[in-house]
C-alpha cells in the first residue's frame, strides 16, 4: 500500500478522524437550522400577504378594481376608495425625496470626501442619532414646532410668490403634505446620507488618485470619478429612503391633516395610507370598513415591493451593463 | 480650490538655489533640491537632492518601504493629496519651484503626468471617454474630431490602438490588466505632460504585459522625460538610463545613497550599500 504510512494509527491521527466526523455530523445540523430559520422569514412573508387578502375580502369582493379608483370614504354608507390615500402617500414621499436627496448626497460627499478627518466621525455620529429618533417624537416637534412655520412664513409665502401654480394655490393650513414632505425629508435624510456615505467610502482610493493626476480639482474628481463610480449604491441609497418614506406611519399622521381629499394644492390637508389605517383602525367596525383598510395595507404592501423590485431592476441593470462590457 | 495644503509657512526655507542646467549632454528639466516629506508626524524621506535629465528615463531602485513611490508623488504634488502629506524643499521645473506659493498643483499635473502601480481606468466609461478625461478637465468643449485625433494618437503613443480601435465605446474595465496600464498611458498621455511619473507601472502585470510596457517606455522617451519607480532591478537595468538608489537610514525615512548612469550604478557601484543590494544581499 502506497499510503502505508499515512494510514498507520497513531493517537493524534485518531483523534482528528473522530473530530471530522463530528463536525460533519454539526455541519449538517447547522445548515438545516439555518434553512429552517430562512424559512420562517419566507413564512411570515407569505403568511402575511394570505392573511391580508383574506381579511380584505369583503372589500375586494365588494367594490373590486374601482377601490383602487374611487375617491370617496363613507363609513356611514360603507362606500369607500383608495384613490386619496394612494396619491397622498406617492406625493408626500416625492416631497420628501426631491426636499432629502441634495441634502444627503451633499452631506455625503462632505463627510467622505471633505471633511477633516477630526469633524467626521462626529458628524457621522450626530447623523446616525437623528436616525434613532422615534418617530412620534419627530411627530410631537413636526405638530408643534414646523407646523406653525410652514402655515407662515413658508406657504404664505410660496402662495404669494408661485400663487398661480396649482400646486401653491389654496389656504395655508400648515398640516398639509408640505409639512408631511418636509417631516419625511428629515426622516430618510439619516439613512440616505448613511448609505450613500458608505457607498463613496467603497471607492478606491486609485480612482481618486487617478483623477488628480491628470490635473481634475477635488470637485472634478468627486463628479467625474467618484459619483459615477458608486451609483448604483447611491440608487439604492435613495431607494432605501423611498422605501421609508412610504411606509412612515406615525409623524406623517400627526402632521398631515388627515382630509380624504384629492387636491392638487400641497397646502391642503391629506392623507396617506399609512396615516389612514393608523387613524381610522381603532375605530372601524363591520366587515366592509374593515376590510377596506386591511386592503389598504395590502396597496401599501405592493407599492412597496413595487419600488423595490423596480430600484433592485435599476441597480441590476447598472451593473451588469458594466459586467457585459468586461 | 478647497484642498488643504500642509506647506510650510516659512517662505525662507523655500527658496531654491542655482538651478542647474546642461548636465553630460542631456539637459536637466526637474530639479530637486534637499526634498523631505511627511505623512502627519512620520518622516518618509529626507534631503533628496537630485537632479532629472529631460527626455530620458530616469529608474528610482530600492527597497519596499524606502519611500520610492513618496518620493514620485512628490514630483507632481500628488504627495499632499494623500492624508496627512507635507513636503519641505524644492522641486524645480524649468528652474521654477513647483511648490511656490502661487502655483496651483493642478497645472502642475498637468504638466507632469502619472501612472500608478494598479491600473485604474474609469469604469464607467468608455475606452474612449478614459482617454479623453483629462482633455475634457482642461476645456469646457471640444470639437469632436479634435477629441478623437488626441484619443488615436495617445493610444498609438501608448501601443494600445490596434487593440482597441473597434471597440472605443466599450468600458475600460473590459481590458486585460496590461492592457488596462497603457489605457491609462495613454490617458496620461492625453493631456500632453512633459513629464510621465511612473510608480511601479509593471508589478500587477505578468511578464509579457510587462516587455510591452518597457518597449513602450524606451519609445517615448524620445519625445518626453520618465521617471519609473520599480522594485525590479533587471527592470531598472533594463529600461532606465539613469538610476538613483534609494534606502532607508536608521530613522526608517528614506535617503538617496547614490545616483549616476545606469550602466555605471549596476555594473561599478560606488557605495558598498548599492553593491549589497544590488548583488542581492538584502532586499
Amino acid at each position: 500500500m502506497k499510503c502505508n504510512d499515512a494510514n498507520t494509527i497513531s493517537p493524534g491521527r485518531m483523534r482528528s478522524w473522530r473530530f471530522s466526523g463530528y463536525s460533519r455530523y454539526s455541519d449538517r445540523i447547522f445548515s438545516n437550522l439555518t434553512l429552517v430559520f430562512a424559512l420562517v422569514i419566507v413564512g411570515i412573508l407569505l403568511g402575511l400577504v394570505v392573511v391580508l387578502t383574506i381579511d380584505a375580502m369583503p372589500a375586494i369582493r365588494r367594490f373590486g378594481l374601482a377601490f383602487l379608483s374611487s375617491s370617496t370614504w363613507d363609513p356611514v354608507r360603507e362606500a369607500f376608495g383608495a384613490l386619496p390615500a394612494i396619491y397622498g402617500t406617492l406625493l408626500s414621499s416625492a416631497i420628501g425625496l426631491i426636499i432629502a436627496v441634495p441634502i444627503s448626497l451633499g452631506a455625503a460627499i462632505f463627510l467622505v470626501e471633505l471633511a477633516p478627518s477630526w469633524l467626521k466621525g462626529p458628524a457621522s455620529l450626530v447623523i446616525e442619532m437623528l436616525a434613532a429618533i422615534p418617530s412620534v417624537i419627530i411627530g410631537l416637534w413636526g405638530l408643534f414646532v414646523l407646523v406653525p412655520f410652514v402655515r407662515s412664513p413658508i406657504e404664505s409665502w410660496l402662495g404669494s410668490k408661485l400663487g398661480f401654480l396649482p400646486l401653491f394655490q389654496g389656504p395655508p393650513f400648515g398640516v398639509g403634505f408640505l409639512a408631511a414632505g418636509i417631516i419625511l425629508a428629515i426622516m430618510v435624510i439619516p439613512i440616505i446620507t448613511a448609505v450613500s456615505r458608505d457607498a463613496m467610502r467603497a471607492v478606491p482610493n486609485e480612482q481618486r488618485e487617478a483623477m488628480f493626476a491628470l490635473g481634475a480639482t477635488r470637485w472634478e474628481t468627486i463628479r467625474q470619478a467618484v459619483l459615477p463610480y458608486c451609483r448604483s449604491g447611491l440608487v439604492g441609497a435613495i431607494i432605501l429612503g423611498l422605501g421609508r418614506a412610504l411606509g412612515e406611519t406615525m409623524a406623517v399622521t400627526m402632521v398631515i391633516g388627515n382630509s380624504y381629499a384629492l387636491t392638487a394644492s400641497l397646502f391642503s390637508p391629506g392623507a396617506t395610507i399609512a396615516s389612514k389605517i393608523a387613524s381610522e383602525f381603532s375605530e372601524a367596525s363591520g366587515g366592509v370598513f374593515i376590510g377596506s383598510l386591511v386592503e389598504l395595507a395590502l396597496i401599501l404592501f405592493a407599492v412597496t415591493l413595487l419600488v423595490n423590485v423596480a430600484a433592485r431592476l435599476l441597480v441590476w441593470r447598472m451593473t451588469s451593463v458594466k459586467a457585459a462590457k468586461e | 480650490m478647497a484642498m488643504v495644503y500642509n506647506l510650510v509657512n516659512d517662505n525662507t526655507q523655500r527658496k531654491p538655489k542655482e538651478y542647474i542646467a546642461n548636465l553630460e549632454g542631456k539637459k536637466g528639466i526637474l530639479e530637486v533640491q534637499d526634498l523631505s516629506a511627511w505623512y502627519g508626524d512620520t518622516l518618509a524621506i529626507k534631503h533628496i537632492s537630485m537632479i532629472i535629465k529631460s527626455q530620458a528615463i530616469t529608474a528610482i531602485i530600492g527597497p519596499s518601504g524606502c519611500g520610492k513611490s513618496t518620493f514620485i508623488r512628490c514630483l507632481n504634488r500628488m504627495h499632499e493629496v494623500s492624508h496627512g502629506g507635507r513636503v519641505e524643499g524644492c522641486v524645480l521645473l524649468d528652474g521654477n519651484d513647483i511648490y511656490a506659493r502661487d502655483v496651483d498643483p493642478v497645472v502642475i499635473r498637468r504638466r507632469i503626468g502619472m501612472v500608478f502601480q494598479k491600473p485604474a481606468p474609469f469604469p464607467t466609461m468608455s475606452i474612449f471617454d478614459n482617454v479623453a478625461a483629462g482633455i475634457r478637465l482642461t476645456r469646457l468643449w471640444t470639437r469632436r474630431w479634435e477629441l478623437e485625433e488626441v484619443v488615436e494618437r495617445s493610444l498609438r503613443q501608448a501601443a494600445l490602438w490596434d487593440e482597441v480601435k473597434d471597440k472605443l465605446n466599450q468600458s475600460g474595465a473590459s481590458l486585460s490588466g496590461g492592457q488596462q496600464q497603457r489605457l491609462c498611458i495613454a490617458r496620461a498621455l492625453a493631456v500632453e505632460p512633459e513629464i510621465i511619473l511612473l510608480d511601479e507601472p509593471c508589478s500587477a502585470l505578468d511578464p509579457a504585459a510587462t516587455l510591452k510596457i518597457e518597449d513602450l517606455m524606451r519609445n517615448l522617451a524620445e519625445q518626453y522625460t520618465i521617471v519609473i519607480v520599480t522594485h525590479n532591478m533587471q527592470q531598472a537595468a533594463r529600461v532606465s538610463d539613469m538610476a538613483a538608489f534609494l534606502l532607508m537610514d536608521q530613522d526608517r525615512a528614506g535617503i538617496l545613497v547614490e545616483y549616476g548612469k545606469t550602466s555605471q550604478l549596476f555594473t561599478n557601484p560606488k557605495d558598498k550599500r548599492t553593491e549589497d543590494y544590488i548583488t542581492g544581499r538584502f532586499g
